[in-house]
């Protein structure tokens, strides 16, 4: 028998079956969700379109210098952004520098030698201190941090580097003893980006095999000559991207900075000098910059942290998918 | 003999300032944020009682609450995650069921991630430009918002993506074997199944945004008085922080009690979460 005529025995009602009830939504549907995917892509567009649009009257006005120069003068209406970006890098990475080496620390005792019992408790804390606000450091760093720092550590370190006038040491730690400055800034940087890299890197660690690590047990190593050896190759990809994901929270972070850093707009000139981050200077200066090249001057900062910050996440998310799909 | 016995003890004595830098940098690292938690905890349980939740931000010199703060971070974060939720879920889905493989799948992926870490004060920048010049032209509550819901998204996308993925196939192909509409399978059967991945996700994204402080500082504004209109500019309890803190004593000692509260009420609701997420493993 042919299909037709399989058909022409069934009764009328089966030949025409109406579709499932909603089947005519179905569609509306996948659009409704496509449309709510493309909200992510325009939201991300919209922030650099929107950065570029009017933060351009700042590049057309003052062209190469905005990078280069860091005269930051809102009553003569001069703007040269080069002390913020460069803060913003100095800090970044100066609060990387202190926080790696105590996050690797703190991953690996908690993945290769802390005691069992210890290990959900310790793990948790540093999960759950990854998630306080960063307005909270800010105000530790401001009202308990920063006139400890001051008192012990910027007076006693002032009073060695008078010994040597001119010295490096000297150099580096002019200024006022006041506990503020890019140094206190990006201490209070690194405790705040602290537990969210560690707790990364511990999630990292553990991917890796029992087999892989017992055999270089088995073969003799040490513990420190498993993980340089075996452990952190295994998981370089995913490491560096954690480090990155770090940096880039370092780079775009304003609450924990702002009370911190002394807000002044020129080079800092020391670890101690007061100096400012982008971020900071956005979020100290934008609600009062009423005129248009004011604005669009601090606009035109944000684009640049844009642009740093994105490439910076783009190679952090890249290198943690790497590794995932190893 | 002599050469391969030093290189043991040369290799033991590696290994042990390697541990004892480690067992050292965590001690130090948990004593400096128990520390944190610490003068949070003595300073802010200090300043608790009862017109903290009934009286607005006082002026200098007087005594007063947070009230504004506690109503302003409920509407703007009740606002923020009514958007991110139907946003999030839907998108989520989108990855997850139909156009997760395609090339602007995975580029809508790879953004939703950068978004995911993006520093929250462009986002602030970036709704306060666009609200403000097209919509409500002053600060507002909505705009306040839509700016911590931009922040919840990227969470909930995510997680959502993550949850539907661990379903099994053949729950879909069982729904859809039974003639039923494909919508209607993820509603009543995928989403059903993974909803309490889904709330992780929602819980964790509130934790995040009722701290933020940066995306409301162009977009809210702040204010010192109770309202609920959130057409006007509005307080939130990190913008009360983030004015008080730079104040007199008493106003710091306001600061203290509002930190306490945020970082509690974020601990509460991350702690709830991880517990959901053991419970779904187990279950």
């Amino acid at each position: 028998m042919t299909d037709a005529s399989i058909s022409a025995t069934l009764p009328d009602a089966a030949r025409r079956r109406s579709s499932p009830r909603g089947a005519g939504f179905d569609i509306w549907f996948e659009y409704a969700c496509f449309a709510a995917a493309t909200t992510v892509l325009v939201a991300l567009g919209g922030v650099l379109v929107v950065l570029v649009f009017y933060g351009w009257p700042a590049f057309a006005t003052f062209g190469l210098d905005f990078f280069t120069s860091s005269t930051w003068d809102p009553v003569k209406n001069v703007y040269g952004g080069a002390g913020p970006i460069v803060g913003t890098l100095i800090t970044a990475i100066l609060a990387l520098m202190f926080s790696l080496p105590v996050a690797g620390g703190v991953a690996f005792f908690l993945v290769e030698f802390c005691p069992p019992f210890l290990r959900r408790p310790i793990g948790t804390a540093v999960e759950l201190l990854a998630g306080i606000p960063s307005i909270v450091y800010g105000m530790w760093g401001y009202l308990v941090f920063a006139p400890f720092f001051a008192a012990k550590i910027e007076v006693p370190i002032q009073a060695v580097a008078a010994n040597a006038p001119g010295s490096l040491l000297d150099t580096l730690t002019a200024g006022v003893p006041d506990g503020y400055g890019i140094l206190a800034a990006s201490i209070i940087l690194a405790i705040m980006i602290l537990p969210f890299t560690a707790a990364t890197l511990r999630e990292l660690l553990q991917t890796v095999p029992a087999q892989v690590r017992e055999s270089a047990y088995g073969l003799g190593a040490t513990t420190s000559e498993v993980i340089f050896t075996v452990t952190l190759p295994y998981v370089r990809r995913g490491a560096i991207g954690a480090v990155m994901l770090g940096l880039g929270r370092a780079l775009g972070e304003t609450m924990a900075v702002t009370f911190i850093i002394g807000n002044a707009h020129n080079f800092p000139k020391s670890l101690f000098d007061s100096g400012s981050t982008i971020a900071s200077t956005i979020a100290s200066e934008f609600s009062e910059a009423h005129d248009p090249i004011y604005s669009a001057s601090l606009i035109a900062l944000g684009l640049v942290l844009f642009l740093i910050t994105f490439g910076v996440l783009a190679i952090a998310r890249l290198m943690l998918r790497s590794q995932a799909k190893l | 003999m002599a050469a391969s016995s030093f290189r043991v003890a040369r290799r033991r004595v590696q290994n042990a300032i390697f541990v004892g830098f480690c067992y050292a940098v965590t001690a130090v690292a948990l004593i400096a944020l128990a520390a944190i938690l610490f003068t949070l905890l003595k300073n802010g349980a200090a300043g608790i009682n009862l017109d903290l939740f009934t009286k607005a931000v006082p002026p200098e010199g007087e005594k007063g609450g947070l009230a504004d703060g506690i109503i302003g971070s409920i509407l703007m974060c009740g606002e923020g995650m009514a958007i991110a939720l139907i946003i999030g879920i839907l998108a989520g889905t989108w990855l997850a069921e139909y156009g997760g493989t395609s090339r602007y799948g995975i580029v809508v992926r790879f953004l939703n991630d950068v978004l995911l870490s993006a520093p929250s004060i462009l986002i602030g920048l970036f709704v306060a430009q666009i609200m403000i010049t097209a919509f409500i032209h002053h600060p507002s509550g909505y705009a306040g918002g839509v700016a911590l819901a931009l922040l919840a998204i990227p969470v909930i996308t995510r997680t959502t993506e993550d949850v539907l993925l661990l379903q099994p196939v053949s729950l879909r192909e069982s729904g859809v074997a039974l003639g039923t509409p494909f919508w209607t399978v993820i509603r009543t059967i995928i989403w059903r199944a993974s909803s309490s991945g889904i709330l992780t996700g929602a819980l964790l994204a509130f934790a995040r945004i009722s701290g933020e402080t940066a995306p409301l500082l162009f977009t809210a504004l702040g204010n010192n008085f109770i309202s609920f209109d959130m057409y006007h500019a509005m307080s939130a309890l990190p913008l009360s922080i983030f004015q008080l803190t730079t104040g007199s004593a008493d106003q710091v000692q306001l600061a203290w009690t509002g930190a306490l509260l945020v970082s509690a009420a974020v601990l509460v609701v991350t702690i709830v979460a991880r517990l959901l997420s053991q419970e779904q493993k187990r279950g």
